[in-house]
């Protein structure tokens, strides 16, 4: 049963992530991105991460394609479709990616994965909150740093002047 | 076809995903098209990530957690590069990376 589910999430995923670097439109691709995603939380639901999938769907699907949707349209004009969206180096592309792919799945093949029996802690999230205070609280501490000074440098790379200075008054 | 699923099914997921987010970092010419393609590869070592936590190391779930790290990681990138491409659409009026070329000698 869950070999069957697995497939099905897999075959969406790929397909749909085949549809976003192949789509001539752009907003098509950004569509397909949130199917993808969608389908990578269902994959976390199978490796029993539920937090994990949940925080999947708020940050990638809710934040992440939405800002890319916003960015979309206010760059790219959605009715103008003859743009080409690829580039000259189609053919060595897909020569490099078919290379790469075949090296990776003949030595994920071939290495002995030490696999383990046990099971997961019952409670995940908890295990998860507990770690993130306890053994990660350097890198939790670091990342949050990160992610705020990322916003902060988001919202003055796109300011519309430069800084204002003092005794000149915005309307 | 294996019965039951194994760490490599999520393994091979992955890297097509992987490789798949690479060819569209390759060919496309949009920028916004580039960040979707990085974002189908942070997703593909994500599974990577979640997969061992679930297999090789369930005790001590470190992959869950790294896993947050990069979703995190993920966010501030999306953030900060769809500034960057605000921005360049504004002073060049398109957002095609092989005609933003004014840094190549």
């Amino acid at each position: 049963m869950s070999m069957l589910i697995f497939y099905i999430l897999a075959i969406v995923a790929v397909v749909s992530a085949l549809m976003v670097v192949t789509l001539r439109n752009v907003f098509h691709s950004a569509l397909f991105l949130v199917l993808t995603l969608f389908s990578v939380a269902g994959i976390y639901v199978l490796l029993e991460a539920e937090f994990l999938a949940a925080v999947q769907v708020l940050i990638y699907v809710g934040a992440i394609t939405i800002l890319m949707i916003f960015a979309i349209m206010l760059t790219y004009q959605i009715t103008s479709k003859s743009i080409r969206q690829v580039n000259e180096q189609v053919i060595p592309a897909v020569i490099i990616v078919l290379v790469f792919f075949v090296l990776s799945l003949v030595t994920l093949i071939k290495t002995s994965w030490p696999v383990s029996n046990k099971s997961l802690p019952g409670n995940n999230t908890f295990e998860i909150g507990r770690q993130l205070l306890s053994t990660y609280v350097i890198p939790f501490e670091v990342v949050s740093i990160v992610l705020l000074i990322a916003l902060i440098g988001a919202i003055i790379i796109s300011r519309q002047d430069g800084p204002s200075r003092p005794g000149q008054e915005d309307r | 076809m294996m019965s039951e699923l194994t760490l490599l099914h999520f393994l091979i997921l992955a890297a097509v995903l992987f490789a798949l987010g690479i060819f569209g970092l390759l060919t496309r010419r949009n920028a916004i098209g580039i960040l979707m393609s990085i974002e189908l590869m942070f997703n593909g070592a994500a599974i990577n990530f979640v997969a061992f936590a679930r297999y090789v190391a369930p005790q001590e779930i470190a992959g869950q957690v790294f896993t947050i790290f990069i979703i995190t990681i993920a966010a501030a990138e999306a953030a900060v590069g769809l500034a960057i491409v605000i921005l360049i659409y504004r002073n060049f009026k398109g957002i095609e990376v092989d005609k933003i070329n004014f840094m190549k000698w």
